[in-house]
């Protein structure tokens, strides 16, 4: 399970998504520049699920905005086999960050969604009440995004991405704000959503219980600077997966424990670097 | 604090200043008055004064002429720095080429200009509305383009993820950004539009609650002074309270200063 940096599952089609050789890095002010992540090689199948963990700080965030078209790299980032010029219009980015337009109401921050596609007014809205009411925010249509909490705008941002139906799906630890059974009950809510057309999707977590109950893989990355994915754990838990029940089941905690020996030390040394300030 | 309170302590705080302006101004201390009736006149007199002009119903025509000002200056002044604002935060270059002369203009003393407007459109209301819309202008211009200019990109892109492009990125988020910055700039451009026809018609015209103060000034006569005074400044809170109802209204997704803690 554990076996280094590999490619995906051999297929025949185009991997929905596929960095090779990728380098990231940052203009800073005083005109230096800061080398986010390098060597980055990975490739989410049609249909995959795959999670990414790392310390904090070394190039998550980065990774997928690279993929949703965002910012400039270095090397090959190839969307079902095209090149990626400019914004990845394939895929759906719930951001880590708050990204509601302020100024719109729960409703119409997810109805303004299908405007671009041309849907109209009306059965927008009608979709919109419908995501909402799905991940359990029925009572909230008409509250501005400052009058939710934290987790309540995360969901409003999920009904947001998925209501377009992308083709991939990046999601940048959407759960994060949420309290724990919440999270686990968005988590089935993802899988089942999931499970029914099978989206590429590539996932990041702080929360490893989360990397290994949602995905097929989890990759693990080194802490930053030029941070790398050190480690991928293939996932071989049967699916459908009820995530309350497969957390007790012995591979999982086979699986977690494996992983958690290669992400303590990059964590210990992400603590080490921030604590010691910049080389 | 209670609304009522607050309201109370308000009304104290008037009648304090009205006591110690009439004691100084009525009552004789050592054969003299501290507050010479010349100069500071009483209150008794400036109430009479404002009576009078509520009575003969004359007011009511300066207080119009002054306002219909106002509000000209106010929405012409918010049309063209709105626009303009747009097109310097959406044409980085234009911003660029014309910074100087943006600065130099917004630091001239609009006083100074006066004269020329009333040459320019003679002493009717449009050279008081020309005054006016040089002063709101920039208010409005300012923020229009930093709220442009400054849109949180995190908003940005998502909105771009989620498939829009230029006339929907204009309509859902770099207006609505930029109205939430000239609506919080609300107060300051309504009251610089009043500033702008009161100062214009202090400076020349047949018309208005500044000229009403400066043909009282002209004679000397310090009652009509302070009457016409006082009417400005009742006129000034009554369209500051218009404005914020309006703010609340337009500006209701905003957080409140007190809900945030
Ligand atoms: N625009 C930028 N300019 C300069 N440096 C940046 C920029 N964006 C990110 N970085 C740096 O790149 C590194 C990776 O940032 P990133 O946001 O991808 O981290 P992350 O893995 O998502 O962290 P977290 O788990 O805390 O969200 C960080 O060290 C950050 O300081
Ligand atoms: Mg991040």
């Amino acid at each position: 399970m554990s076996s280094g940096v590999s490619s995906a599952l051999p297929t025949d089609e185009a991997s929905a998504i596929e960095l090779r050789n990728v380098e990231i890095a940052f203009r800073l002010a005083d005109r230096s520049e800061y080398r986010a992540v390098r060597d980055i090689d990975l490739s989410v199948a049609p249909g995959e699920f795959v999670t990414i963990v790392g310390p904090t700080g070394c190039g998550k965030s980065t990774i997928l905005n690279a993929v949703a078209g965002l910012v400039a790299v270095r090397g090959n980032v190839r969307v079902f086999g095209a090149p990626l010029a400019g914004l990845n219009t394939r895929a759906g980015y719930l951001f880590q960050q708050d990204a509601l337009m302020p100024w719109k109401t729960a409703l119409a921050n997810v109805a303004v969604a299908l405007e671009p596609a041309g849907v109209p007014v009306v059965e927008a809205r009608d979709k919109a009440r419908l995501w909402l009411q799905r991940v359990g925010l029925a009572n909230f249509l008409d509250r501005y995004p400052h009058q939710l909490s934290g987790g309540q705008r995360k969901r409003v941002a999920l009904a947001q991405t998925l209501i377009r139906d992308p083709e991939i799906l990046l999601m940048d630890e959407p759960f994060g704000p949420l309290d724990a059974q919440t999270r686990t009950l968005m988590g089935d809510l993802l899988l089942s959503l999931w499970s029914a057309d099978r989206k590429a999707v590539l996932f990041v977590t702080h929360d490893l219980d989360e990397a290994i109950s949602l995905a097929d893989r989890v990759l693990v990355m080194s802490a930053g600077p030029a941070a790398r994915i050190i480690a991928e754990h293939r996932i071989d838990l049967p699916r459908p997966r009820a995530s309350t029940d497969i957390r007790l089941e012995p591979r999982f905690h086979a699986l977690q424990r494996a992983i958690w020996a290669d992400l303590r030390d990059e964590v210990m040394r992400a603590y080490d670097n921030a604590k010691a300030g910049p080389e | 604090m209670s609304r009522l309170n607050l309201l109370l302590l308000q009304i104290a705080i008037a009648a304090a200043i009205i006591l110690v302006w009439y004691i100084g101004s009525s009552v004789p201390i050592g054969g003299t008055c501290l507050l010479p009736k010349f100069f500071f006149s009483t209150p008794v007199d400036v109430l009479a004064r404002i009576e009078k002009m509520f009575a003969n119903a004359s007011i009511w025509r300066h207080i119009y002429i002054t306002l219909t000002e106002t509000a000209l200056a106010f929405f012409i002044g918010s049309g063209l720095g709105i626009v303009i604002g747009f097109w310097f935060a959406r044409k980085p270059y234009v911003a660029a080429v014309l910074d100087p002369y943006v600065k130099a203009a917004n630091a001239l003393p609009r006083v100074v200009l006066a004269p020329i407007f009333v040459l320019w459109f003679g002493l009717g209301i449009w050279s008081k509305v020309a005054l006016g819309v040089t002063l709101v202008f920039f208010i409005v211009f300012f923020n229009v383009y930093q709220g442009v200019k400054e849109v949180n990109p995190v908003i940005l892109a998502n909105a771009r993820m989620l498939g829009m492009k230029d006339r929907q990125l204009m309509r859902h988020v770099y207006w609505p950004a930029a109205l939430s910055w000239m609506f919080s700039s609300l107060h300051t451009a309504v009251g610089f539009a009043l500033v702008g026809a009161v100062v214009g018609e202090y400076l020349g015209s047949a018309a208005g609650l500044g000229y009403l103060i400066q043909e009282a000034e002209g004679v000397f006569d310090v009652a009509g002074v302070f009457a016409g005074m006082i009417v400005l400044a009742i006129v000034v809170l009554v369209v500051d309270w218009l404005v914020t109802l309006l703010e609340n209204r337009l500006l209701a997704w905003r957080p409140r200063a007190a809900e945030r803690i």
